[in-house]
């Protein structure tokens, strides 16, 4: 059922120019991020390889445009999640869902499968350019996997914050807004608490902090670590707003 | 065979007892309770805010009640409210459509979340675009669809999955006169193997496809019988009695076997016969010996809307 529902998603969302225009600009400006970067480290080589132990074109030119994703997809998702159920609440067709024998847990993740398989499909594509470097080089796998295994949490991780900002209103526009706003909240909180906790030596408090932030807690994958704290704050970030969503839902039903 | 065709008959499809929903201090529904056997059809009828609405959102589990309970064929709608609404069809106000599929995409989505098996589902989409008369249309898209056609899907999506009960709240409302006639044939279709709950504020619709009525008010039940026992209940027979030459009303309410007489213009009057008795030939007679000039002897149609107006306003004043 889940998989019924995140299909039924994924051809509403393609049946939309929305998808298409989401598609092609993310791919435009991580085209265009990609190929300055690759022009930069060719310029670099040179000079590169006088210095021992040098940094890969991985490193320099592949981790910089999975952080360009990770920026791109906190502007992308809002847009594509705004729709999942303020717009089924403005056209009156989320009682179908409510209707057929099915839970609120499934709508939700059935929900939340899908936008988290467009972006992937984003994500997929992306990871085509460094793949086409194979033609004339050598690729870090193991740089590569972390990133791409980070970058797919971070955008679980936006999308339950907006699939939940989404279930909040009935004003498609005014859910983008409420979950663009509540992920720059929580990456800015995060990161500022997490400063100042550190700065004063508390640690503990300041690896709290760092829950609320996603991109924070993306920058480990960054540097090839796949770090089991930081895995653990994205996945506990995910459950907790897929699980405010299902109640929201549920609660929808008795206020009416 | 017999034995199981009349089990089935009599068996129970929707129980709701003492249903009230209240939205702060605002109470939409208050204590209604009905009662559906297969194969009947309820007609739902009430002005506009009555709580027709609320209460078929309450059946089909999108509102929870403040208080009551609810069993679709023995099940409990709020302890297993999966089982429950696998048993629904439910048609609202608003068909629920996605403009962007297109109709077989839609249609067979209903099939799949209303779990019916891979195996059958080809076959039930395939039949209900034919009952709905959709088939011509399958591959486009419901957005580019006129109202009617789009009404149909809607219905078909309530029924694709054959359900025990379908619920449609207000189905024939803003079509035009043919397609009001051609969704009414399907609903008494639908009649014949479901049960069905039909609201609506049309009162000759009630008249032509319901089994059962049920009117609401405030929220409230004011008459619950059958058609028939709807008719008995308004005290007879009515016409329209149309003289050129009329005499006075009272002249008219004087004669024997006619209950009450109202002039609903200056030719026409409303007759309302006393029970069980027909002075028609005795108003013809009268009239050619009189020389009123009859022009027009006809059954009133709108003998349920008295009614209707009636019980509606008594309630207003007590």
């Amino acid at each position: 059922m889940i998989f019924t529902i995140a299909g039924k998603e994924l051809k509403t969302l393609f049946a939309s120019p929305l998808a298409w225009v989401v598609l092609t600009f993310t791919q435009l400006i991580l085209a265009f991020g990609f190929l300055k970067r690759l022009d930069d480290f060719m310029q670099l080589q040179p000079q590169l390889i006088q210095v021992p132990n040098p940094p890969g074109i991985t490193e320099l030119v592949v981790a910089p445009l999975f952080s360009t994703i990770a920026v791109v997809l906190l502007f992308a998702v809002p847009l594509l999640a705004m729709r999942l159920i303020a717009e089924e609440r403005r056209n009156q067709t989320m009682v179908f869902l409510v209707s057929a024998p099915l839970s609120m847990t499934e709508i939700a993740l059935g929900k939340f499968v899908g936008l988290v398989t467009f972006l992937l499909l984003i994500v997929g594509i992306t990871t085509l350019m460094p793949l086409a470097l194979l033609l004339g080089g050598r690729l870090d796998f193991g740089l590569l996997a972390s990133l791409i295994i980070g970058v797919a949490l971070l955008a679980a991780c936006f999308a339950a914050v907006a699939l939940y900002a989404s279930c909040l209103t009935a004003q498609p526009l005014a859910a983008a807004m409420i979950a663009f706003s509540l992920l720059l909240g929580m990456l800015l909180a995060g990161e500022t608490a997490a400063e100042g906790l550190r700065g004063r030596g508390w640690q503990v408090p300041a690896a709290l902090a760092q829950v609320l932030s996603p991109l924070k807690n993306f920058e480990p994958f960054g540097k090839g670590v796949i770090d089991s704290y930081a895995i653990a704050c994205l996945l506990l970030l995910i459950a907790t707003f897929l699980i405010l969503t299902i109640r929201r839902l549920d609660a929808a039903r008795l206020r009416g | 065979m017999a034995k199981i065709m009349t089990d089935q008959a009599a068996e129970i499809t929707v129980s709701a007892q003492g249903l009230s929903r209240r939205f702060g201090a605002h109470t939409a529904v208050d204590n209604v309770s009905l009662e559906l056997k297969r194969g009947e059809i309820l007609g739902f009828l009430g002005p506009n805010g009555a709580g027709k609405t609320t209460t078929m959102q309450m059946l089909t589990g999108n509102l929870a009640p403040s208080s009551g309970a609810i069993s679709i064929c023995g099940v409990d709608l709020f302890e297993r409210p999966t089982a429950a609404k696998a048993r629904i069809g439910y048609l609202p106000e608003t068909p629920p459509l996605y403009r962007e599929l297109t109709v077989r995409e839609y249609v067979d989505l209903a099939a799949r979340l209303h779990r019916v098996v891979k195996s059958a589902r080809t076959a039930a989409v395939d039949d209900v675009l034919a009952r709905c008369g959709l088939t011509a249309v399958a591959k486009q898209l419901i957005g580019t669809l006129s109202k009617g056609y789009q009404q149909r899907v809607g219905l078909a999506q309530a029924v694709v999955h054959r359900p025990d009960v379908v619920i449609l709240d207000e189905p024939t409302i803003g079509l035009d006169p043919n397609q009001i006639r051609e969704i009414r044939g399907l609903i008494r279709e639908l009649g014949a193997n479901h049960s069905v709950i039909l609201s609506t504020h049309i009162l000759p619709e009630v008249e032509s496809v319901c089994d059962r009525v049920q009117i609401l008010h405030h929220g409230c039940t004011v008459f619950s019988d059958s058609i028939a026992g709807l008719k008995q209940f308004h005290g007879g027979r009515m016409v329209l009695l149309g003289l050129r030459h009329p005499p006075a009303v009272s002249e008219l309410a004087a004669i024997s076997g006619v209950a009450r007489a109202e002039a609903a213009s200056e030719t026409v009057f409303r007759l309302s016969f006393a029970n069980g008795s027909d002075p028609t030939d005795e108003l013809v007679r009268r009239a050619g010996r009189e020389s009123w000039g009859l022009y027009q002897l006809a059954p009133a149609q709108s003998s349920l809307e008295d009614v209707f107006v009636h019980l509606t306003q008594k309630e207003d004043q007590s």
